[in-house]
């Protein structure tokens, strides 16, 4: 995907959303409430459309090529740079559906354990030195320190012993 | 004056509390550190760490995320000079003439250099807000909901006015920060707004710190990932006790230099839209045209180095001088400070200097002893540093995920906010490629609460008619400058057409 292409796919999406906020805020009221001033809708309804104005100017610039993005014919995003990326995103979105269902703490060590050792090709040594240090870091400044509970899912029993250990 | 004084010594022994100063030192060490990593800076370390904070008192926190804020603006130089990347985008103008003499094997007049620099534009810009922060508060109790609304439309204008980014995309910025603002319940009818999909994790609203952690550490994880691609070289460096006080002895001759940028990125500062960046390269370029020797800059001119040092750590004073006493901030960083602090429970502005004069004092006296620890430790542990620079990106980028994540959870806990921080993340950073300025968005979140109830009391003070915001002497006089920002660039576009037509002619 060019940069040139990039750049209208966004402007339309960004329009679109700019359209969702208005229609969402005029379901309540956008004009003056008498005795109480602007409806709860005005403020978001108005700054919305402020939104889809600017996305239209860009939309339009798009077409005059007015815009140093409207006229790059470059790769958006570098097919390298895209693999990293993409692994980076797909295994952080793979972590949050990890903590809801097996919890943060093992999660996290799914997730440290293919970064470091699996992007990153450190050696077997390292991985799980790091990854335990950030565990147990994480744990004991969040759930002992701060006294707040980070998601467990169905791990949620094994952490009674130590629960029964610290509070 | 005297009475300045008096709070001053007290804003000392506040800050020299145990916790208080123990918070300092390890902000200032957290700060410098996030400062020479590349692709971290100031406003990366603060979002990512401000969940943290709530394990300690307010005026601890506020030192903290404060000592980060200041040791970041001089950690920024050790990468640009060690690495030749920048640590921050504030440091980028020390990379001009800190590379060159990094590769002349001057890396440590060049470290030096840029450390006591720091230390003289911190001290400089920390004396002129102490100087110039109770006066102004005092001035800005006076200010009601229209006075409050105009000064954010004066915010936000800096940033069309004032900022580089195409303007129709740093408008969309601003608007689309506010309208996330408003989702959840509205406060003054008691009615949820923008509940999409009937979720319930909308009812509490979106959460500054979701957006700020999503786009300042999710997504400048992935900007960095596809800048560096995980490899850096280091330059050595070898400090000695004796070569460090030579070059301080060597710095005397660009104290002149170095404090003129400390004052111009003090004022700087003090704008949203400009900050500690645009007061670096300013410094720099100012610096070079009016040196004897001009030519020498970008080839390893120490004073290519002070400039911009000196004004982009007095540049981040400056920014704070509007937070605390008007309550707007004056960068991003200062903007997540600022909503750092109504999660404590303090609302800033003018009321904090007569509410909460131990914390503002704490703050102010705080300033003081974060530079010198800064410079201490900066010094200090110079090599330590470099080291940690070697540090493979990807042992690295997980740790700060990681942080994102549990971080992201911490201020509401809930699933449906990790979600959202990671959409945030990925859209920010696609939005950041396509030049889109994603700061505007992170100010108009915080300020969005703040802006809305002043724009409707207002309204209702008035009747509904909007010319309030212009009878009123103060709010008048600060809307029509916003105007005037606004249509600056359109000014701009008009001339340069005009002279673009006769060129053709």
């Amino acid at each position: 995907m060019t940069v040139r292409t990039a750049e209208i796919v966004m402007a339309v999406l960004m329009a679109a959303l700019s359209i969702a906020f208005m229609v969402k805020a005029a379901e309540l009221n956008i004009g003056w409430v008498k005795d109480r001033g602007p409806g709860a809708g005005a403020w978001p309804f108005w700054l919305a459309s402020g939104m889809l104005i600017c996305c239209l100017f860009t939309i339009v610039r798009w077409f005059t090529r007015a815009t140093p993005e409207s006229r790059s014919t470059d790769v958006f995003i570098p097919s390298t740079a895209l693999t990293m990326i993409g692994l980076t995103v797909l295994a952080l979105a793979l972590l949050l559906i990890l903590t809801q269902w097996v919890g943060i703490y093992f999660g996290l060590m799914a997730f440290l354990i293919f970064y470091i050792r699996f992007m990153g090709g450190h050696g077997w040594l390292m991985t799980l030195a790091i990854t335990l240090a950030t565990v147990v870091i994480v744990f004991c400044l969040f759930e002992w320190a701060l006294t707040i509970s980070l998601p467990k899912g169905i791990s949620e029993p094994l952490f009674y012993p130590i629960y029964d250990l610290i509070y | 004056m005297e009475d300045i004084i008096g709070h001053l010594l007290g804003g000392f022994a506040e800050a020299l509390h145990p916790i208080n100063l123990f918070m300092l030192i390890v902000g200032c060490a957290l700060g410098l550190l996030i400062g020479a990593l590349p692709g971290l800076g100031s406003v990366n370390g603060v979002a990512i760490l401000l969940p943290l904070t709530f394990l300690v008192p307010p005026n601890a926190a506020i030192i903290f995320l404060a000592a980060i804020y200041y040791g970041a603006m001089y950690g920024g130089a050790i990468s640009s000079i060690t690495l030749g990347i920048p640590g921050a985008s504030t440091a980028v103008a020390t990379v001009f003439d800190g590379r060159p003499l990094a590769t002349q094997g001057k890396a440590d007049t060049a470290l030096v250099t840029a450390a006591t620099a720091s230390f003289i534009g911190g001290t400089l810009s920390v004396i002129l807000f102490t100087l110039f922060a109770p006066p102004l508060a005092k001035f800005a109790l006076r200010f009601g909901p229209p006075e409050e609304f105009a000064l954010m439309m004066l915010a936000f204008a800096t940033f069309v006015g004032l900022g580089s980014d195409d303007i129709p995309k740093t408008i969309f910025s601003i608007l689309i920060g506010l309208v996330l603002a408003t989702i959840g319940l509205d406060i003054i009818s008691g009615r949820p707004r923008l509940i999409f999909f009937e979720l319930p994790g909308f009812m509490h609203g979106i959460n500054f710190l979701v957006l700020a952690i999503g786009i300042y550490g999710i997504g400048e994880m992935l900007w960095t990932l596809e800048q560096t691609g995980g490899n850096v070289v280091v330059h050595k460096v070898k400090t000695t006790l004796a070569s460090v006080w030579q070059n301080m002895l060597g710095f005397r001759k660009f104290f002149g230099i170095t404090s003129l940028s400390g004052l111009l990125g003090y004022f700087v500062g003090m704008l949203p839209a400009a900050g500690a960046t645009p007061a670096s390269l300013m410094a720099y370029g100012l610096t070079k045209t009016f040196a004897k020797d001009s030519d020498s800059f970008g080839k390893g001119n120490p004073a290519g180095v002070a400039a911009p040092e000196s004004a982009n750590n007095a540049a981040s004073t400056g920014s704070m001088l509007p937070m605390i006493t008007l309550g707007i901030p004056g960068s991003p960083t200062t903007a997540i400070l600022l909503g750092g602090m109504i999660i404590w429970g303090l609302r800033p502005g003018p009321l904090l200097f007569t509410e909460h004069p131990d914390f503002v004092w704490g703050l102010i006296g705080s300033l003081y002893i974060a530079n010198i620890f800064s410079l201490i430790i900066n010094l200090a542990f110079i090599p330590l540093f470099v080291r940690v620079l070697t540090m493979p990106f990807t042992i690295l980028a997980p740790v700060i995920f990681t942080l994102c994540i549990v971080g992201g959870y911490a201020p509401t806990q809930t699933m449906h906010d990790l979600w959202l921080m990671l959409i945030f993340g990925v859209v920010g950073y696609l939005l950041r490629k396509l030049d889109y300025p994603v700061a505007p968005a992170v100010l108009a979140i915080v300020l969005g609460p703040i802006a809305e109830p002043a724009m409707r009391q207002s309204l209702l003070l008035s009747q509904g008619d909007p010319t309030i915001f212009f009878s009123r002497p103060i709010s008048g006089l600060i809307m029509v400058v916003a105007i005037v920002l606004i249509l600056l660039p359109l000014v701009k576009l008009f001339r340069g057409r005009s002279k673009r037509s006769e060129a053709t002619a």
